[in-house]
């Protein structure tokens, strides 16, 4: 179970997350929805340790991560968590198999002789066969991303956060991602948070939907209960109509 | 003073004191991990290549020329002076050994392999990368910054003792060739008056200049901020930051060798 209570987090003067509360349950998909620069990358960071918060905490069963101390203790928390990134992140200077296994080695103390098999299952998984010994830079956008998955989920971790799966891929790509994390979740039993804009990507693969704005979650629901939402912040954003009270906040700001 | 200018003052002392601190961070989270003997050999034989091995062609030409042309204006200006081209191995090997060879090797290595390590590091830093190193279980510091760290203290002595011999040998040359000075005399010269002091005079330089580089250059690649062009910002600011670090603490180092003796 991931909780965070009262999750604060400002950059300079500018507050991002203002006391954020909310709790996955295992086996849960979260998606957390919002405009650009609310700060839903910025919690997806603060729950994997990457960022640090202002107040507030977020534990992962438990276990704070604003409290973590020492190498075993901060290696035993990253290796419940798998970390899709928007841009996958895959390391330039290593083949496809050695990114994908990378983390076993600081995470694991599986032998390094069964890495190469690992990365063959964990890219099948993905869909993907015959890569291992290719470089990121030979791989497109869609590829990269499923590599990024594979990497995120070698060591088995049992959450996964996904920031932006979707973003900049094709529709069809798109919902293979879809799939593919509706089925780590059914084959593996992952819980899972996925921050993403693509609402057609959010209804399929959320239990619950959340909308952060201003630093606060609007509203957080099951799919059918956002797309049925009477708040017209949330109707504005799900419907992507430039016109609506978020807008007007904006031009308030001008 | 306007209020402008003193605020503009403030601001400069203010993220003076915020990099000075983050580089203080940097150094002790490399000392920590070079502590816990945590070292990443196989990257830091990698990064040896690239700053040190790849690097000993432009160093060495460098050197030569260098020594080449200091031949030549001192020869030429002692024929002027004092009909004979006096002295020249042992000034060609005492400037060489002492001052030219470790600073020239330093600013070369700044340029050539200090800019690759913060474009690289940039790079990673604005697509994520080293972020997800530390999702995966290691930390940057760890993995990147401690092997260049290595590979800058190991392999920048060594180039400048490659760079020594290719400056004085470049001196010999156009003593021979174009000063007529017999190659006997010009290494009478050099040998008759270099000893081990001279030798570690440079040297000592050098493991200063080498951790001096390695630290700016990781720290400018890791704190790159923006797309693109903060890479290229990052770049530019580690070259220019660590040559002039090195034109500074150079002057420095001298004057402590020089007052504990080791001239």
């Amino acid at each position: 179970m991931i909780e965070a209570k009262g999750a604060r987090k400002s950059f300079g003067s500018r507050e991002i997350l203002r006391g954020i509360d909310i709790t996955v349950q295992d086996g849960e998909t979260l998606v957390i929805i919002g405009g650009s620069g609310t700060g839903k990358s910025t919690f997806l960071k603060c729950c994997v340790g990457l960022t640090k918060l202002d107040g507030g905490s977020i534990s992962v069963d438990g276990v704070d991560v604003t409290r973590l101390e020492g190498d075993a203790e901060v290696a035993a928390y990253r290796r419940k968590i798998g970390y899709l990134f928007q841009e996958a992140a895959l390391f330039d200077s290593l083949s496809v198999w050695e990114n994908v296994t990378f983390g076993l080695r600081y995470l694991t103390d599986i032998p390094e002789s069964k890495y190469r098999q690992i990365a063959k299952e964990k890219l099948a998984l993905v869909g993907l066969k015959d890569i291992e010994d290719h470089r990121p830079a030979e791989l497109s956008g869609g590829m990269k991303k499923r590599v990024g998955l594979a990497r995120a989920i070698a060591a088995e971790p049992k959450y996964i956060l996904y920031d932006e799966p979707t973003t900049g891929l094709d529709p069809i790509m798109s919902d293979v991602i879809d799939d593919l994390i509706i089925s780590l979740k059914k084959d593996i039993g992952v819980t899972s948070i996925a921050v993403s804009h693509d609402m057609k990507a959010a209804y399929k693969i959320a239990d619950r939907i959340a909308m952060l704005h201003e630093g606060h979650f609007l509203q957080i629901g099951t799919p059918k209960e956002i797309q049925s939402t009477k708040d017209p912040a949330v109707r504005q954003f799900i419907e992507g109509r430039s016109e609506g009270p978020i807008k007007m906040k904006i031009k308030a700001y001008d | 003073m306007s209020r402008t200018a003193l605020s503009d003052v403030g601001q400069a002392c203010i993220d003076l004191a915020e990099e000075t601190g983050k580089g203080a961070l940097l150094v002790r989270s490399t000392v920590y991990w070079l502590g816990r003997g945590r070292i990443e050999w196989k990257q830091a034989v990698i990064q040896m290549m690239r700053i040190g091995v790849e690097s000993f062609p432009v160093s060495a030409m460098t050197s030569l020329f260098t020594g080449m042309v200091l031949a030549l204006q001192t020869g030429s200006s002692f024929k002027n002076l004092f009909n004979e081209p006096l002295f020249t191995g042992t000034i060609v090997s005492y400037a060489i050994v002492k001052e030219l060879g470790p600073v020239m090797t330093a600013l070369v290595v700044s340029g050539r392999a200090g800019a690759a390590v913060a474009a690289e590091l940039g790079t990673m830093k604005v697509t994520e990368q080293l972020d997800a190193l530390s999702t995966l279980g290691t930390d940057p510091v760890r993995y990147l910054v401690i092997p260049r760290v290595i590979a800058f203290f190991v392999m920048l002595p060594l180039l400048t003792v490659f760079s020594n011999f290719a400056g004085v040998i470049g001196g010999c040359i156009v003593s021979y060739l174009k000063l007529g000075i017999p190659t006997k005399v010009y290494w009478d010269d050099v040998f008759n008056h270099m000893d081990n002091m001279q030798l570690k005079h440079g040297m000592y330089k050098t493991f200063v200049f080498a951790i001096c580089i390695a630290f700016i250059c990781c720290y400018k690649g890791i704190n790159t901020k923006g797309g693109a062009e903060g890479v290229g910002r990052a770049t530019t600011s580690a070259v220019v930051a660590s040559m002039t670090a090195v034109l500074i603490i150079d002057y420095f180092l001298t004057a402590i060798l020089v007052a504990v003796g080791i001239t």
